[in-house]
């Protein structure tokens, strides 16, 4: 089993939900490892070490934002809310307020392209 | 915050949201170029200028044996449409109120709209936009009554292909033709049906094509729409009575291929 983590039966999930459960998991793998690293960098006392610890941290933060883009692509809530939030500026608090405030957002109204295809 | 300033209106958010579902079904019903050339954004308001990939040669510096040259780049245009609504009337959003009269909205977004298209089809040179009639270099095809569109289209579309410019291809037409299209037949026949079927693309309505109508591929990377800060709505200011808002954008056009369009000039 590629997961022992699911919290309801498996025959009852569809394939979408137990792929986001992968990209899930991987997601929260990575970011602990970005963690353990970042840790056993400061604590290393042997600077040969502490460099390839770095450098294999910024490296798991690559995967971490690899599945994160997957993530983003399939599902629209995590879309939106990464729109709002990263690369934001000023206080995020304020991003929230301002995200929260009915309508009273810097959002444009969505137009995009029309393009038809028939 | 942002330039939009909605933050600082004194509306309310009931009457935001009757304002932006107005102003969106206007502009999806007025804009006609987007209907029919690639869209690139929207990038937001930091997007000052698009690369063209060219160079521009200029008189060498003052560092002997070393030439200089330019990058192009093209400018995107900002463009505003303001308008002026009354605060008892916004008011009423809140009181549970869901026909406010949002006339000033609706001309505003008419107003924009056709400046986008205009700029997309006649050109804007202040804004550094040359448009599709201008671009294309295959004489007009003339129209000198209803019943002839359907041939118009026809010799429009050979004439494309003669260019290598292959479909499908969309038509374009300005009020008058679009309403001749709509509402004429031959022999019976609607003109629009039998016009659709040899395009194998959408017939669309653009007010902004004042002279007929503009048959263009839609095969894509023709014609691209750079847009910045896509169709929004903001704030501007207010007193005891009145809000002044506006609609607004920042946008540009390049015509790639000039030979994928042709003009129909109705006579």
């Amino acid at each position: 089993m590629s997961s022992e983590s699911y919290h309801e039966a498996v025959e009852l999930l569809s394939e979408e939900t137990k792929n986001m459960h992968r990209a899930i998991v991987s997601l929260k793998e990575e970011l602990e490892a970005v963690d353990w690293y970042q840790q056993r960098a400061e604590a290393c006392s042997d600077a040969d070490l502490r460099a390839v610890l770095i450098h294999n941290k910024n490296e798991e933060i690559e995967h971490a934002m690899m599945v994160l883009e997957w993530i983003r692509r399939h599902n629209p809530t995590f879309d939106a809310n990464i729109g709002t939030y990263v690369n934001s500026s000023g206080s995020i608090l304020e991003v929230e307020a301002s995200k929260t405030a009915g309508g009273a957002t810097s959002t444009s109204l969505g137009i995009g392209s029309l393009k038809v295809t028939v | 915050m942002d330039l939009l300033r909605r933050e600082l209106a004194p509306v309310l958010p009931e009457a935001w949201e009757q304002i932006d579902e107005e102003a969106r079904r206007v502009l999806k019903l007025h804009l006609a170029a987007r209907k029919v050339v690639d869209f690139s954004g929207p990038h937001g308001w930091k997007l000052g200028c698009i690369n063209t990939g060219r160079l521009k040669p200029i008189q060498p510096g003052p560092v002997p044996n070393i030439a200089h040259a330019l990058r192009e780049s093209q400018p995107l245009v900002e463009v505003r449409a303001a308008f002026t609504i009354k605060l008892i009337e916004l008011d009423f959003a809140a009181r549970g109120a869901n026909d406010l009269d949002l006339g000033p909205v609706i001309a505003a977004c008419e107003r924009i709209a056709l400046a986008e298209d205009g700029a997309v089809f006649n050109g804007f040179e202040d804004a550094h936009i040359r448009g599709i009639i201008e671009a294309s270099p295959h004489a007009p095809i003339q129209v000198t009554a209803a019943v002839d569109w359907p041939h118009a289209v026809a010799k429009g579309k050979e004439s494309l292909r003669r260019a290598g410019v292959t479909g499908p291809y969309a038509l374009a037409l300005g009020p008058k033709g679009y309403d001749e299209v709509t509402a004429a037949s031959d022999e019976g026949y609607p003109l629009r049906k039998r016009i659709e079927a040899n395009l194998s693309g959408p017939v669309v309505w653009a007010p902004a094509l004042k002279d007929g109508a503009l048959l263009l591929s839609t095969r894509g990377g023709d014609f691209e729409l750079t847009v910045g800060q896509d169709l929004s709505v903001g704030y501007y200011a207010h007193d005891r009575e009145n809000v002044e808002l506006f609609v607004t954008e920042s946008f540009t056009f390049r015509v790639l291929e000039d030979k994928a369009a042709i003009l129909l000039k109705r006579a």
